[in-house]
């Protein structure tokens, strides 16, 4: 067991855990923060996505001592009310159908857009095509991108 | 409707358990004393709780899997109670047999709660207006309600629902309300967002897996890789040496890491030792197994079906076509693994469960714990996806047996390996094809021999026999529409050593793609379009001819395409909808590129367009998987495949355009969460013949059906 402390959704957060626990765990059992998914426990299917410093990372492949001092942001922390731009385009566009995935969907596409604020179709079909959705939200989720982009554009950066 | 003050606290209950993190059900006298008249809303009927503050609590008793029951189902209450729907809140209750069976499978959520939930509705409504009524000593005709609120028309004071919600609940409901007419709806046939998607972008919903519990343990499972196998033995020294691991428990299908985490359980489990005795299974394989089948579609069946005279009148056809087709063991890979809480105590036991099955459960919890139905609860939560895995009780039944064994709530965690490996398959099968063309090249003859495990035989279901047929593994065929002169299917119930269930439109998930590829195989025999010889054989099944023509004419079937691109069709008259997809397609080099799936559905009257155009959408990704990627291979009684790099599915990027057409209908509401799946596979395949002339006959399609 180890302390580690690091930036969890922009408060300084300590855990007492095994320092190879992956981060998906550390947040789901230790923290009770079970908006973060686990699907495939393989870094496959981007259903546990978080940022991590500001990149989208498969968060039951990062092991929980290399987050220590680092900055961390799951779905619960992208925002607080559901305002960020992504979130407002999945809602518009009433994306989700059981909705496990999208977390890690929306953590991969709000980090897409950051970097890429006005993606094409094949820009998100790179990024995008490694987050699993057994319902096929797919072609409703490349729509809510593109929305997405429109909002951000519009200065609706939550 | 039973109102009942202990039915009525346990629903409370078990929202309140979807929820709150960390809730904990507290014991009854308990919760009866926090339990104020002003806390709680009255329960109306089984369906509809008022609170005082005007919310409205609508019960979903088929829970969500995405197929969108949460909304539907509440349009259909809502429509007729004219409450404000802003005001909508849901919960799925716990068992009450009110609602009847529930479980969701079958695409029947709407086809069965079409009349009694919209007659709910309308009760509810009744006795609020009733209520209303007597308080001001009006007659209730004179009172009018729209949006949560009753309006006296004698002297245009007004009372909201909550206000008389109490009063109303004490009324005795009648037995006869009248239903609006189509004309009337306000929220029925509209495309209203879902209810849940807020909750479902923010991370706020919960699935089974989220379920925490004070007091509560995490466990993982080593079942036997080979199935039906048993433990002989076990050491569990090395997993017990791992930080977090608490016990090791051997249970009836394996051995049970107890650990603080799930990580931990995971770590426990991989590292226990175990002998197994594997049983009859363990030589089985799939070359083996499809070798049976093959064999057994070449000797006289049971009869599943006969029109004309069947099979011999190939005698008196001008051609003859034969074909063997294939389809393979699938997962259903849920996104959210299996999982399931539970608390078994000596005076009561309780499952919180993402289920597709909640009166099985509760079924398999009494046969476990010996306890009366009133002392199990089972808590319904979200569903990360089911496509029928959820149906089975297994892994609930694998909780009950452990929480049992250590007396503490524990979390049972499914690894995605556990999944694909140790879980409940749609069946491999074989069917051996016969057709006849008669002098001018029409479809004479028809003739299938089916060798097929019955679908349902390892879950919740008996397997639909009837005469020796397993009903749902001749569908699709058997129920074939088309107006061929001599048909006749054989069946035969093979077994395949390998638990199954209903997977996501069932017999039609392979029947379908052989019955619609063999057709257009007797249509390029007898040198017609596969669209003309449809419409001939349809002729007098107008849904289905009115779906193939819409689309058809979207697709613009007639019109050329680019170069490179083909169309391939396949119709389904499944669940009471009937579907017709046209997929266009392009082979290059080898490889395969589904462009663009025009659908048309006739599913009779429509609740929800916007969910129909989801769920066809979701079914044609879903059934292309499947036709692309999905087999599972079987080698010495062990599923070969593991993991997302081995059953692989379709991402974004080879996602069709899909474009859905639904036709305007007065009739009864069919179903939709399996409607689009069957011609999927069929539609592409046969569009790939038209672009290679190469016929494929076995899912999924491979690399060298397209070089």
């Amino acid at each position: 067991m180890a302390i580690i402390r690091f930036t969890l959704n922009g408060k300084p957060q300590s855990v007492d855990v095994a320092p190879e626990m992956p981060l998906l765990w550390v947040l789901r059992d230790t923290l009770g923060l079970t908006g973060t998914k686990f699907g495939c426990g393989m870094a496959i299917c981007g259903a546990c996505t978080v940022h991590i410093d500001g990149q989208a990372l498969r968060s039951c492949s990062v092991q929980a001592r290399t987050v220590a001092g680092k900055h961390v942001v799951t779905i619960e922390g992208l925002s607080t009310d559901g305002s960020h731009p992504v979130q407002k385009a999945w809602v518009e566009k009433d994306v989700p159908q059981c909705g496990y995935c999208q977390s890690g969907q929306i953590m991969g596409a709000a980090a897409m857009l950051a970097k890429n604020p006005k993606p094409s179709d094949a820009d998100i079909d790179e990024v995008m095509k490694f987050y699993i959705c057994r319902c096929g939200t797919y072609q409703d989720i490349r729509a809510a991108i593109h929305r997405a982009a429109e909002l951000q554009a519009k200065g609706g950066v939550g | 409707m039973n109102s009942s003050r202990r039915g009525f606290l346990k629903s409370t209950t078990a929202g309140a358990a979807g929820l709150v993190i960390g809730f904990y059900l507290p014991e009854r006298n308990e919760l009866a004393a926090q339990a104020t008249a002003a806390a709680i809303p009255a329960r109306v009927n089984a369906w509809v709780r008022i609170g005082t503050d005007d919310s409205v609590t609508l019960m979903i008793h088929k829970s969500e899997m995405g197929q969108g029951t949460v909304t539907s189902l509440s349009q259909l209450l809502a429509e007729e109670l004219e409450c404000d729907w802003k005001k909508v809140r849901t919960e799925f209750p716990p068992i009450d047999p009110a609602f009847g069976l529930q479980g969701v499978f079958g695409s029947q959520s709407i086809r069965t709660g079409w009349g009694p939930l919209r007659t709910a509705g309308a009760q509810a409504h009744d006795l609020l207006i009733r209520a209303a009524a007597e308080r001001w000593a009006i007659d209730k005709a004179e009172c009018h309600a729209a949006n949560g609120v009753i309006g006296n028309t004698v002297n245009a004071s007004k009372l909201t629902f909550g206000q008389v919600a109490e009063a109303a609940a004490k009324l005795t409901p009648s037995a006869n309300v009248p239903l609006k007419m189509p004309a009337q709806f306000k929220l029925i046939g509209k495309s209203i967002p879902r209810l849940d998607t807020r909750d479902k972008v923010t991370g706020a919903t919960k699935f089974g897996i989220d379920v925490r519990v004070p007091g509560m343990v995490y466990a993982a499972v080593a079942r036997c890789p080979v199935f039906g196998g048993k433990v002989v033995s076990f050491d569990a020294a090395k997993a017990k040496a791992i930080a977090g691991v608490k016990d090791a428990v051997q249970i009836s299908n394996g051995v049970a890491v107890i650990a603080d985490s799930t990580w931990a359980a995971f770590a426990g489990a991989k590292a226990l030792e175990i002998k197994w005795d594997e049983g009859p299974n363990a030589a089985f394989s799939t070359a083996g197994n499809r070798k049976t089948f093959t064999e057994q579609t070449t000797q006289p069946g049971v009869s599943a079906r006969k029109v004309g005279n069947g099979k011999a009148a190939l005698a008196g056809a001008a051609k003859e076509i034969n074909a063997v087709y294939e389809a393979p063991f699938l997962a259903h890979a849920p996104m959210e693994p299996l999982n399931c809480v539970a608390h078994v105590r000596a005076d009561g036991c309780d499952v919180w469960a993402s289920t597709q099955m909640q009166t099985g459960i509760a079924g398999v919890a009494r046969q476990l714990t010996g306890l009366p139905p009133d002392k199990i609860t089972i808590h319904s939560q979200y569903m990360g996806g089911g496509f029928g895995r959820r149906s089975g009780t297994d892994f609930a039944s694998e909780a009950i047996e452990i929480a049992k064994a250590i007396k503490v709530p524990v979390k049972v965690t499914w690894s995605r390996e556990n999944d694909i490996q140790n879980g409940l398959y749609r069946p491999a099968s074989v069917t051996r094809f016969a057709g006849g063309l008669d002098a001018e090249g029409w479809p004479l003859v028809l003739a299938a021999n089916i060798a097929c495990p019955p679908m349902g035989g390892g879950g919740s279901f008996g397997g639909g026999r009837g005469g020796g047929v397993d009903s749902t593994s001749v569908e699709g065929i058997a129920d074939l529409r088309y107006a061929i002169p001599h048909m006749q299917v054989d069946y035969h119930s093979v077994t395949g050593g390998i638990p199954t269930t209903y997977w996501r439109a069932v017999g039609y998930t392979q029947n379908t793609f052989f019955g619609e590829s063999f057709l257009d195989e007797l249509a390029a025999a007898g040198g017609k379009d596969p669209l003309e010889v449809r419409r001939r054989l349809l002729a007098g099944v107008p849904r289905l001819l009115g779906v193939l023509n819409l689309a058809a004419e979207k697709a613009g079937w007639e019109k050329p395409l680019p170069a490179g691109h083909h169309r391939g069709v396949a119709v389904v008259n499944n669940i009471g909808s009937f579907t017709a997809q046209v997929a266009e397609v392009s082979v290059t080099a080898g490889k395969l590129k589904v462009h663009k799936v025009v659908c048309a559905t006739d599913c009779g009257q429509v609740v929800n367009p916007a969910i129909i155009e989801q769920q066809l959408r979701s079914a044609i990704v879903f059934g292309l998987s499947a036709a692309l990627k999905g087999e599972l291979t079987i080698e010495a009684g062990r599923i070969q495949q593991g993991n997302f790099h081995q059953y692989d599915v379709v991402r974004m990027d080879e996602t069709p355009s899909v474009e859905v057409h639904i036709v305007p209908s007065t009739e009864a509401p069919g179903g939709m969460g399996e409607a689009g799946v069957p011609t999927i596979a069929p539609a592409v395949c046969n569009a790939i013949f038209a672009a290679t002339g190469k016929r494929i006959r076995r899912l999924p399609i491979q690399a060298q059906d397209l070089a």
